[in-house]
């Protein structure tokens, strides 16, 4: 580390060895080629190339079997990857796992728990699991982590008496036992009430304030979209799309649609217009709006009046991240094989 | 200076090392409040700790526990009829239990021969084959692992709690007999198998030798235990096939065409704990068993290790 010190210019001024990741401070997660065949041959991660900067909420998206968990379990230096490189907080995984994992707090394919020690003795117990973690504040941070939950009533059932949501919380709380760098949480609010899954992604919005960086992949869509400054999709192992949410829903177009009682004269307009895929659905005439939109809306509108159409409505259909999924990963419901 | 270094230099944390390293985390921009933390070694003995305590505490532990202290009692009180019938019964049983009414503490010999062939060794391989594949099963093995447990450390403490369980299983045994021997028959001065005659307080230092050579018997099936365990994801399986090899371990030691490989069997010298009985101690085959149970622990912890530290975890 001493010569990358020389190397990288010094922005901390007072922070004295350099300690930043090697592959520059502002990624999180960075995997190259990363890819994982599980022994049955199965090829479950192909060639990843993930970069989730720091301080972002990050979206892990994908259609089920499609490798997410599998991504996380290499993250997390469970599993061995065929190949390719990982680096979590800029260090290699899984080699580094004794520096790295302590900053990470996670959540893998559910939460698992000792059913027959209470909820406080399983916190307990994963945090003694830590070497880092000061067991003089053990029973604090315990106590702080269940509150944060909403567990502090149920803290002393034991875990076997749990419902699904209630485990769900407690395998959050074993994730913020500590002031983490990166949580990461695999479909947190799985299981969760409505109260739960607003009280989570305020919770992810706080620590993501807090300059924690949250990793999470999910299936609610809208759920990513009200929370995640960043996604990616993945489907069938590969990497489809990464960036901003933003430019993500923008890449799926959203869709003229125009409301009128002359659906037929309007679709022929349009298509005169330069509309492409023009779709009549009664009253609704919709429609892949021209290249550039802002400037020929005006004059598609001034169009359709000047021929006579009657228009009720006129307007663009934002896409929503859900519309952006499909597009990107196909509407089909079968699970690859 | 790196933070392997670092973390390998600091001994017992302090606060003002914990400080120094946060101001450089909010040097690289994020995170202020995180610092990298540093693991001290007293701190690594925490999941020991909590992992005897959580074992310990545990129903099943305590209902093995129970059985095996039942067998001093089950002896003791079918010996007490045998006898209050009129006259010794003749030969037969384990070793040492024509001498019980004579004297109480051969009651704990007696009842620590009952129970090595099978009782301790079964209650091991519960508590050793679970160790790694129980977790697996429950999906925590993930969870410790990313807290991070490490994994040698993991097995380490595994291992050591199931040694430590040894040492408890053994001695519920010595201690109820114990007990039950006082309360049903004399205590007093013993004869030693060469005939010589010891005092109580020495036969009780013996009885407690015995105790532990009996636990350090097990050493062996633990470590076979825990290998099992990090072969399979599933709990159950790893306990079933612990107790099933030390039954056909002992089934084979019973047959005379395999005497050449008999004295690598984990189980061939147990019973010689009963030299110590001698006066003087005939050590021979002793010190044949520890070798042999630390060749065990040697192999098997090896391929545990091999095999835990490479495997995926993917339960
Ligand atoms: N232990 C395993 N052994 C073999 N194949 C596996 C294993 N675990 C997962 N797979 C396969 O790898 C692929 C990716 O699985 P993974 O669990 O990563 O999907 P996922 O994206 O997390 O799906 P979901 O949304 O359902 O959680 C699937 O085809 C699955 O069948
Ligand atoms: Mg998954």
């Amino acid at each position: 580390m001493a010569e990358r010190a020389t190397v990288e210019p010094d922005t901390g001024s007072d922070s004295g060895p350099d300690s930043r990741p090697e592959t520059g401070p502002d990624t999180v997660i960075a995997t190259r080629a990363l890819t994982k065949r599980y022994r049955g041959g199965q090829l479950a991660v192909d060639g990843l190339d993930l970069a989730v900067p720091a301080g972002s909420v990050f979206g892990f998206l994908g259609p089920n079997g499609s490798g997410k968990t599998t991504t996380i379990r290499m993250l997390m230096g469970l599993i061995e990857p065929t190949s390719g490189t990982a680096r979590v907080l800029g260090q290699p995984m899984p080699r580094a796992t004794r520096t790295v994992l302590p900053q990470v707090g996670a959540l893998i394919e559910g939460p698992a728990l000792y059913g027959f020690l209470s909820g406080r003795d399983n916190l307990l117990r994963y945090d003694s699991a830590d070497p880092t973690a000061d067991p003089r504040t053990r029973r604090t941070r315990v106590a702080a982590a269940l509150d944060r939950v909403g567990l502090t009533a149920a803290g002393s059932k034991k875990a076997k008496a749990y419902s699904l949501g209630m485990k769900q919380r407690l395998g959050l709380a074993a994730a913020l036992l500590q002031p983490r760098r990166l949580l990461v949480l695999d479909e947190p609010t799985n299981g969760l009430d409505p109260q739960g899954m607003r009280e989570i992604r305020s919770l992810v919005r706080e620590l993501a304030s807090d300059g924690t960086t949250v990793f999470l992949s999910s299936h609610l869509l809208d759920e990513i979209e009200q929370v995640c400054s960043h996604a990616a999709v993945m489907a069938q192992g590969r990497l489809i799309t990464q960036g901003p949410v933003a430019e993500l829903a923008a890449g799926a177009r959203g869709r003229l649609v125009v409301t009128t009682p002359d659906a037929g004269d309007a679709a022929r307009v349009l298509k005169e217009q330069g509309v492409a895929d023009v779709v009549v659905e009664e009253d609704r005439v919709t429609g892949e709006p021209p290249d550039d939109r802002d400037r020929d809306l005006a004059e598609v509108n001034a169009a359709l009046v000047s021929a006579g159409v009657r228009v009720r409505g006129f307007g663009l259909e934002r896409a929503s991240l859900e519309d952006a999924f499909v597009a990107l990963t196909g509407e089909g419901f079968d699970v690859a094989g | 200076m790196s933070r392997a270094e670092a973390s390998e230099v600091s001994g017992v944390s302090g606060i003002s090392e914990v400080s120094e390293i946060t101001d450089v985390a909010a040097g690289s921009g994020t995170a202020e409040v995180v610092g990298v933390r540093k693991p001290s070694v007293l701190w690594t003995l925490g999941l020991l700790r909590n992992e005897l305590v959580t074992t310990l505490r545990r129903w099943r532990t305590i209902a093995l526990l129970g059985v095996l202290a039942a067998v001093p009692v089950l002896v003791g009180i079918a010996v007490k009829i045998e006898t209050s019938d009129g006259g010794g019964g003749g030969g037969g049983g384990p070793a040492f239990v024509s001498q019980i009414t004579n004297n109480g503490l051969f009651l704990v010999f007696t009842a620590l021969a009952a129970t090595l062939p099978f009782f301790l060794p079964m209650a091991i391989g519960v508590i050793a084959g679970d160790a790694i594949a129980g977790e697996a099963n429950a999906g925590t093995l993930r969870y410790l692992l990313v807290a991070p447990a490490g994994r040698t450390r993991l097995l380490l403490t595994k291992y050591a709690t199931t040694l430590a369980f040894c040492v408890v299983a053994t001695l519920v045994v010595a201690v109820s007999a114990l007990i039950v021997g006082a309360l049903l028959f004399p205590l007093g001065e013993l004869t030693t198998i060469s005939g010589t005659r010891i005092s109580f307080g020495e036969g009780l230092g013996r009885a407690f030798l015995i105790a532990l050579i009996v636990a350090a018997s097990l050493i062996g099936i633990a470590a076979l235990g825990l290998f099992i365990s990090t072969l399979t994801g599933s709990g159950i399986a790893a306990m079933a096939t612990t107790v099933g090899l030390l039954i056909t371990i002992q089934i084979l030691d019973q047959i005379p065409q395999l005497h050449a490989i008999q004295p690598y069997f984990f189980s061939h010298y147990w019973l010689s704990f009963a030299d110590l009985m001698r006066d003087p101690v005939y050590w021979d085959d002793l010190l044949r068993n520890l070798g042999l149970q630390g060749l065990y622990a040697a192999v098997f912890g090896t391929a545990a290790w091999a095999r835990f530290t490479t495997k995926d975890i993917t339960a």
